[in-house]
């Protein structure tokens, strides 16, 4: 598939060439995941709050660290689900929106990709269709190929 | 904040340190960031030239360590810089942590 999702333009801003299924989809699941980060208890938001402090000789400084750091976090992460809201019908973004597209679609990946129990080696056989999960699968599957090309947008 | 002031009276109140807060001030923090299975390579690369301003060269070479050998240091300072990198890092959805040197 040849198709170029993101596409920088001679102004500096870039084209998001999306079908109306896509946008459907993508503004459907950003304000999903912003409910559950309000709520902040379902178990496969975990991904989206690492510890800071690994080591267990640290759990004070690890509690200090949540204690001030998480609800910033929390913040941080709707904020970028909430420019892919904002932004799905323009068609179009400048650098910052496509950053917070980056992270937003980053998010969407680590929370489907925790349900379904990812590992690297998922994806090295083809999807069967009578599998319960087929559907999430190929939605985590289209996801990370737009996030691979905002990815590449960016990098250019 | 338990580092000595050099202020000439002494505070009315010191905070004992406790037992998992022993941090010694001289050694500084490293930030590491694991491998997972949910991060694409070209992400975790690009996070990695926009926070800290590497190469492309160093940050393929970073990511690359982080996807073969499961972990890599990313960057090292004091505990304060380590932990706005670290929260940088969450903040871009990868596996960071900070340990001392």
């Amino acid at each position: 598939m040849a198709r170029r999702l993101v596409r920088r333009l001679r102004s500096g801003r870039y084209k998001l060439a999306l079908t109306d299924d896509e946008r459907d989809v993508l503004r459907a699941l950003p304000g999903q995941l912003i409910e559950l980060l309000a709520d902040g208890t379902d178990p496969s938001l975990r991904r989206l709050f690492p510890p800071a402090y690994h080591e267990a000789e640290h759990a004070g400084q690890e509690a200090e660290y949540q204690r001030l750091m998480h609800d910033d976090l929390t913040r941080r992460h709707a904020e970028a689900l909430e420019v892919i809201t904002a932004t799905v019908d323009a068609g179009e973004v400048d650098t910052e929106q496509l950053h917070g597209w980056l992270r937003g679609l980053n998010e969407l990946r680590l929370v489907i990709g925790t349900r379904l129990d990812v590992s690297e080696e998922t994806f090295d056989r083809e999807l069967d269709p009578a599998d319960h999960d087929a559907p999430a699968l190929a939605l985590y599957a289209y996801l990370g190929w737009l996030q691979e090309h905002v990815v590449e947008a960016l990098s250019g | 904040m338990s580092t000595p002031t050099s202020t000439p009276t002494l505070p009315r109140h010191v905070d004992e340190p406790t037992g998992d807060d022993a941090v010694e001030p001289d050694r500084p923090w490293q930030v590491i960031v694991w491998n997972d299975p949910i991060n694409l390579m070209s992400y975790v690369t690009l996070v990695f030239q926009k926070l800290f301003g590497y190469s492309r060269d160093k940050a393929t070479k970073l990511m690359m360590d982080v996807h073969t050998k499961g972990r890599a240091v990313v960057t090292h300072g004091t505990r304060e810089r380590a932990e706005l990198d670290v929260f940088r890092l969450h903040e871009h959805g990868l596996w960071a942590t900070m340990e001392q040197a």
